[in-house]
């Protein structure tokens, strides 16, 4: 009996169920490669400038993603609490993208531009002193840690490689003006990153402390930006039906 | 029983895959006595099992199932298409039908909801603010609807019963507006946000002016205070120097328009003085706000987050619903 070796064999049985969920898990990703209608056609979506990026590292290392999600659903209930449903788009440039599936605390997907610097910096050192409800953790280290970017460059070289259009050199910069204008194109010039970080940190002040640059500077950066990306006051409201 | 476990784990596999038990022959799969037989699968889970696939060739022609190239099936055209209201960018109402996906039920569920809210949106937009506030039935659907809108956008900031937080957000069920009380002011501060902001004295004005100035700003709300000091503090508050008069008020009593803070009222949002017991920490408090500034006190705009009849509805539940409105 056949069946009999594949059980007897771990061998043989971790290779054949390999295979028979990869085949299951092909047939249903590869096909979203090839269909048009997968990512929507939107404009505004770009790449995260350095602090952005230095602030969603630091939501990762924080596992900020363990209690929030950033993908709203296309329902109702969701659409009423959060904003416009997620789109494929928004998280092209996102890698790992930080969808999430647990909501201990609400969906941070359009979280951006929703509560004052203040109000993230204060609520992340002492979420409770904002909402007595809350149960998130105090994360207060990450007004006092100054932010470490000397490796800013590694980073975006590291992203290059999955395919956001970090430049590198003068022609992929020009592309870059060409595909996102000069003000966001001069943020994804990987030489000039720790410039623009340092620059977007004074101008935007996002921990309220200017004298510091902080870990918390990147974080509320990060937060501010998330979901703001596409003006959905330029679409038909049922302009994304026709994708997926 | 015991017995013959024993020996049946004891013995061989060839020996037990002999064994018959209710006449099904054993596949020769043991375990303490637990014995594997080869019986047929239930016809009814085997049927189950057909089902499921016959199941799957119906859902191909209700659902979008199979990719081809760059498109995809869409089901049987017209069997199970779904018919929305679309709004467009210039305003105009499109009735479109599609193939059944969830963007376009999603479509569907917010037409249901617009139109279960229309009649009363539409009510709440086309009536006056003052007028709003007399008709009771109206109110009750400001004052459920308003209650859902302030906790999820408002209550962050101003908590849940718009009570504030001192040193963060101000208080709404109070007297004091900074930025106004009429409905048309609230309004404009939902819809446009505001950025609190005072300059900073420390280089501008002596420490011992600070020092006096505090003490006048105590004296204004009578907390305690050196009389002497304050007195000298009203000259550095009407001085040319300090200008402290000129977003204050001559009367220290604010300005709407500038969102400047009334100083004679017992009313604290960035200090709170009237819970600091010791008098001397209670001036602390004052000078290192005269001498540092406030930069503070950003309320966001929302008229990006919220339409304008959501925007006229939570004008009306904080001036009528928190009762805080003049």
């Amino acid at each position: 009996m056949k069946h009999d070796k594949i059980e007897r064999n771990l061998g043989i049985l971790l290779v054949l169920t390999m295979v028979a969920i990869s085949v299951g898990g092909m047939v249903e990703i590869i096909p979203l490669f090839f269909i048009k209608e997968t990512v929507e056609k939107v404009e505004g979506v770009r790449p995260y400038k350095p602090l952005e990026l230095r602030g969603r590292d630091i939501y990762i290392r924080e596992g900020c993603y363990l209690c929030h999600s950033q993908m709203i659903r296309p329902f109702r209930d969701e659409a009423l609490r959060y904003g416009h449903y997620s789109l494929a788009a928004e998280s092209k440039y996102d890698h790992p993208f930080q969808w999430g599936s647990k909501r201990t605390g609400p969906d941070l997907a359009r979280v951006g531009g929703k509560y004052s610097n203040d109000w993230q910096t204060q609520h992340l050192i002492a979420p409770r002193s904002l909402v007595p409800q809350s149960v998130m953790p105090n994360y207060p280290w990450l007004a006092t840690t100054d932010l470490d970017y000397s490796d800013i460059n590694l980073r975006m070289r590291a992203l290059r490689k999955t395919g956001v259009p970090y430049s590198e050199s003068q022609a992929e910069y020009e592309r870059n003006v060409e595909e996102f204008g000069a003000d966001v194109a001069k943020y994804l010039h990987i030489p000039d990153a720790e410039k623009n970080l340092i620059g977007q940190a004074q101008q935007g002040n996002y921990d309220t402390n200017p004298d510091k640059l902080t870990e918390m500077d990147a974080l509320v950066a990060y937060l501010q930006m998330l979901g703001t990306l596409v003006d959905f006051k330029k679409y038909d409201d049922d302009y994304f039906v026709k994708f997926r | 029983m015991s017995q013959e476990t024993k020996t049946n784990s004891a013995s061989n596999e060839p020996k037990s895959r002999a064994r018959k038990a209710g006449g099904v022959p054993s596949t020769g799969h043991s375990w303490d006595g637990i014995e594997e037989l080869t019986n047929q699968l239930p016809r009814w889970w085997v049927w189950a099992f057909y089902l499921t696939a016959i199941f799957t060739v119906v859902y191909w022609l209700f659902y979008p199932a199979w990719p081809i190239g760059s498109t995809y099936t869409k089901g049987v055209p017209g069997l199970n298409s779904i018919t929305y209201t679309a709004t467009q960018v210039d305003g105009t109402q499109v009735e479109k039908t599609t193939h059944w996906n969830m963007r376009s039920k999603f479509m569907v569920e917010m037409n249901e909801l617009h139109a279960a809210q229309k009649q009363w949106f539409d009510k709440v937009a086309a009536t006056p603010f003052d007028q709003i506030a007399q008709d009771a039935e109206l109110m009750q659907f400001v004052t459920s609807a308003g209650k859902t809108l302030f906790s999820d956008n408002c209550a962050p900031c101003h908590q849940a019963g718009g009570q504030g937080v001192i040193g963060f957000a101000p208080n709404l069920t109070d007297d004091h507006w900074q930025y106004g009380s009429s409905y048309a002011q609230i309004q404009d501060v939902i819809v446009h946000g505001r950025q609190g902001y005072m300059p900073p004295f420390k280089e501008i004005i002596t420490d011992d002016e600070i020092t006096s100035a505090a003490h006048y700003v105590l004296s204004l709300s009578g907390e305690p205070h050196d009389a002497a000091s304050a007195e000298l503090g009203a000259k550095v508050f009407k001085s040319d120097t300090a200008a402290c008069y000129a977003c204050h008020g001559a009367d220290a009593k604010g300005k709407e328009g500038l969102g400047s803070a009334n100083l004679t009222d017992k009313i604290w949002l960035w200090a709170n003085i009237p819970e600091i017991e010791d008098a001397d920490e209670k001036l602390k408090a004052v000078k290192n706000i005269i001498a540092g500034g406030l930069n503070r006190g950003v309320m966001p705009a929302w008229e990006d987050r919220l339409k304008p009849d959501q925007i006229k509805l939570l004008t009306v539940y904080v001036h009528q619903g928190l009762g805080g409105g003049k």
